[in-house]
């Protein structure tokens, strides 16, 4: 599998890919996409670089471990839910703020919160399972 | 002024909590002396708990709380009368004893804060329990001083011996708390109350009921488990490999006492029935006679005081049972008696054993010149233990005599009971506090001496209460004595007894008492080795009953395990496909419900050829030459599904569907490169033919199920709710994503944590490397 082509073209390819998963999961509340699909398309990236490049690079690359992602991913989709006992509205009631930056205005809201935490779930998740099995029995 | 009040009990109940989370910190600085710092805790609901004193004889009772789940109806609420007041005071008064006490005992001990901690728990739930008045409320802190008691029976967890005693005294009394909780629920649903200080004023609710003896029988098995009556004794003793300030106050003042408690708060509507009066009798005067014939058989000063404490619960129990006003009377006194004689000895069992090195009482004399503080300690309470005036002892002792009588053969027998039960433990109590220091001294392993301020101070306390409490008996009976023997009667009762002797028939009994005692103290080698003797002969016991059945539990639960897990994914994955099968096909047949056969479709050609790809796939997948080829076949017919759910107007499941396949090709063939397993997939041709019909037949299962659903009136309400809602309430024109991170979202809340879980389980499972099995498994594998 570790041809040069592919060694090669495996950062550039997962670069993009990473870049449309955040594209597709920022979309998806109007457009097809969100989170578990963007996890998914960033998990598959990663698998790629790994069978490519070997498990250590993506690992360098990833800086956090996989699972930690995923913890954390499950800590803001939780702690976006709880917002809204502040407010005195049942749990994970979607609250929305449309802030300015720059004379640009943008939709803010828990359940953007919550898609990221989806996302980072299912990309912590998957890559660690992937990257695991890569790995050879010296790790 | 009353919320105030309210707030402040609410505290007092919680404080122990609070400073249990303290202690770690608060011995780190301060080592022992913290114990100063954190008897303030206890010192303080004491004097709380005083404050209730005169109103609770005036009228009777105080309760009060806060609504804990409205919905169920379920309140944290307490219930102070005569009886939980009394207990609340003896589980504060002496906790903080205690502490001071551990403060010396356990000075220097590396995890002297994790002591402090735990035992304040204990000291919280244990509050709790008494106080409690909702039944949910008991049962949780019940459970609660069961869980810490664990902790603290085996606090010295390096040894195998107390972490033994500490599962036995879990299984046992946490056994006995499912019995409880069964029983509450069945009084509950019996009588429609759900608090006792409803329950207790309902009269004879409870005795009409059908239920009675099924609430009877399970309420005890939580008291009889929880206070060590027989045949559950056994955990007590073993439960001394705590360290003493464990024993001198769990197993001896207050948790074994919860379930005296409890039979205690149930007497008003559940006593006076043949029912009540016979087994609590029986199962009382039974553990009475065990506890004082196995303590006179013991050498070491903690178990023989267990023992002693074994019987002096049955002696409650079957007082309390007994079923008159005198009785109770006598149960009040003994009990208020039997936690400050009790919680004495204990510690001063504790102050020889950390000061002389043992607690085998053969090896100990002569240390009345080294520890007179200890000695004049002791002394008091073996005199009260004894039943001797001027203490608190010999009140009790006095109105059980009364209470017994000579009316009819029963009462004889128990008086017989009782007398027996007395008499050897007024020889092992004056075994225990007169054989360590009279005599000629003897080397022990240790230089005896005084112990420091906080060892002696307990239980030279407890004994001054002892004297005090006797000797202005009208004082406190007043206070104490009468409040908690009415709410344990359920009707007004006025105590009188003093310390004043006066001729009558208990008097001739205590002294027949006394003779008995003296001769059994005299005799005490030879009756030991006697009954060392016989035991040896029986040779069997509950404590080894107890055992068998673990272990028996063991076996059976890995036999169970053995037959349901085979441990051969073949087996495991047949099963599973042959019961998604049946569960389509099975009701579809006997329900007559099989889809009526389809119009042949009109289709594009586009449409057909997805299916040829489909189709195709699968093809590839049964005669590919190998596994990895078998693997990515199986990806093109996903492929072809998701096609599928693009041109059908499904782009976010379509869109899924490629990203699940392309991970599942891509984590099967990483899967497949670590297993061991020949490049080609052979089978024997029986088991292909199996493998072929349980295919078939989840294929036909799927199928027909589709093929119904889709010939059923369509119904749109939610799609048009969504449709309808998802802009003008979520802000969302993607439907199914709306639905994922709003309105679902609790659902989805949870599968990410299974995402994350199952995530965790893999690495896990990747991770493991073939060990060696550990010897311990070894002799298990062997002994099967």
């Amino acid at each position: 599998m570790r041809t040069v082509i592919f060694r090669t073209t495996a950062p550039y390819l997962t670069s993009l890919m990473v870049l449309f998963s955040i594209f597709v999961l920022l979309r998806g509340h109007n457009e097809p996409g969100g989170g578990f699909i963007g996890g998914l398309i960033a998990a598959s990236a990663f698998a790629i670089y790994g069978i490519a490049c070997g498990v250590a690079p993506v690992r360098r690359a990833m800086y956090f471990h996989p699972m930690a992602i995923s913890g954390f991913g499950l800590l803001l989709a939780g702690l976006s839910g709880v917002l809204s006992f502040f407010l005195d509205v049942p749990f994970l009631t979607g609250l929305w703020a449309t802030p300015e930056f720059f004379g640009l205005s943008v939709d803010l809201s828990t359940p953007l919160f919550f898609d990221i935490g989806v996302y980072l779930v299912v990309v912590g998740s998957i890559t660690s399972t992937a990257l695991a099995l890569e790995e050879r029995d010296h790790a | 002024m009353q919320t105030t009040g309210q707030s402040l009990t609410f505290l007092a109940l919680f404080l122990p909590f609070i400073a249990a989370a303290a202690a770690p910190f608060l011995t780190r600085y301060l080592k022992h002396n913290a114990a100063w710092v954190l008897a303030l805790a206890p010192a303080w609901i004491f004097f709380h708990f005083t404050g209730f004193l005169e109103t609770v004889g005036k009228n009777g009772a105080v309760t009060a709380g806060y609504d804990w789940i409205p919905s169920l109806g379920v309140r944290f609420s307490w219930f102070l009368d005569g009886l939980s007041l009394t207990f609340a005071l003896l589980i504060s008064g002496i906790g903080t004893l205690i502490v001071l006490y551990a403060g010396g005992y356990l000075k220097g001990h590396e995890h002297q804060g994790r002591f402090f901690s735990f035992i304040l728990m204990f000291m919280g739930a244990m509050q709790g329990l008494v106080v409690s008045d909702s039944f949910l409320m008991l049962f949780v802190f019940w459970e609660l001083t069961s869980i810490t008691s664990f902790l603290l029976i085996g606090f010295d967890h390096g040894r195998e011996a107390s972490r033994r005693a500490a599962l036995q005294a879990l299984v046992v009394t946490g056994l006995g708390g499912l019995s409880l909780l069964a029983g509450l629920l069945v009084t509950w649903m019996a009588t429609g109350q759900s608090e006792l200080s409803a329950l207790v004023t309902s009269g004879s609710v409870l005795r009409d009921s059908p239920f009675y003896l099924a609430a009877l029988v399970l309420v005890l098995g939580g008291a009889f488990t929880k206070s060590a009556q027989v045949p559950f004794h056994f955990w007590l003793p073993n439960a001394m490999e705590a360290p003493t300030p464990v024993s001198a106050y769990l197993h001896s003042a207050t948790m074994v006492k919860a379930g005296v408690y409890l039979v205690m708060r149930l007497n008003p509507v559940m006593g006076e029935t043949a029912e009540w009066e016979t087994i609590l009798p029986l199962f009382g005067g039974a553990t009475l006679l065990t506890g004082t014939l196995l303590a006179v058989r013991q050498t070491d000063l903690k178990l023989m005081l267990a023992y002693t404490t074994v019987a002096s619960l049955g002696l409650l129990v079957m007082l309390t049972g007994f079923g008159s006003e005198k009785a109770v009377e006598a149960a009040v006194l003994y009990l208020i008696a039997h936690s400050m004689f009790k919680g004495a000895l204990f510690m001063v069992a504790g102050t020889i054993d950390h000061e002389a090195g043992t607690r085998d009482v053969r090896r100990l004399g002569g240390l009345r010149a080294a520890m007179p503080v200890t000695f004049a300690a002791a002394l008091v309470a073996a005199i009260s233990m004894g039943g001797l005036p001027p203490l608190f002892g010999f009140l009790a002792k006095e109105e059980i005599y009364a209470a017994l009588g000579f009316s009819d053969g029963w009462t004889i027998f128990l008086l017989v009971v009782a007398i027996i039960g007395n008499a050897l433990m007024f020889a092992v109590g004056f075994a225990v506090a007169l054989k360590p220091f009279l005599g000629p001294h003897r080397d022990t392993p240790k230089h005896a001496h005084e112990g420091p301020v906080l060892l002696w101070l307990g239980p030279v306390i407890l004994g001054l209460a002892g004297i005090v409490a006797a000797l202005f008996s009208e004082w406190s009976h007043g206070l104490f004595s009468s409040p908690m023997a009415t709410a344990v009667a359920g009707t007004p009762v006025e105590v009188h007894i003093s310390v004043v002797p006066h001729l009558s028939v208990p008097l001739a009994l205590s002294a027949v008492t006394i003779v008995l005692g003296v001769l059994v103290y005299l005799a005490i080698d030879r009756l030991r080795d006697a009954i060392a003797a016989t035991l040896t002969t029986v040779g069997w016991g509950p404590d080894k009953g107890f055992d068998q059945a673990m272990r028996g539990l063991i076996r059976g639960s890995r036999g169970v395990t053995q037959v349901i897990q085979s441990g051969k994914l073949d087996i495991y994955m047949t099963i599973t496909f042959v019961l998604v099968a049946a569960s389509m096909l099975v009701p579809m047949v006997v329900f007559d419900e099989l889809p009526a056969v389809p119009d042949f479709p009109d289709m594009h050609f586009y449409e057909w050829s997805i299916i040829a790809i489909a189709v195709i796939g699968l093809g590839a997948v049964i005669y590919a030459k190998d596994r990895l080829t078998a693997i990515v076949s199986l990806g093109i017919q996903g492929f072809a599904v998701a096609l599928l759910f693009m041109i059908f107007g499904a782009p976010d499941l379509s869109f899924t569907q490629f990203m699940v396949e392309t991970l599942s090709v891509v984590i099967l063939a990483l899967v497949m490169t670590r297993l061991k397993l020949t490049p080609a997939d052979h089978r024997p041709t029986v088991e292909k033919l199996v493998d072929i019909s349980v295919a078939a037949a989840c294929g036909a299962g799927f199928g027909l199920t589709l093929l119904k659903v889709t010939q059923g009136p369509f119904d749109a309400t939610l799609t048009e709710f969504f449709n309808a809602y998802s802009y003008t309430i979520a802000h969302g024109r993607n439907v199914v994503n709306v639905i994922l991170v709003d309105f679902r979202g609790l659902d989805t809340l949870g599968e990410i944590a299974v995402v994350m879980v199952a995530g965790l389980s893999i690495l896990a499972l990747v991770r493991i490397r073939t060990r060696k099995p550990r010897a311990d498994e070894v002799a298990a594998k062997g002994a099967a």
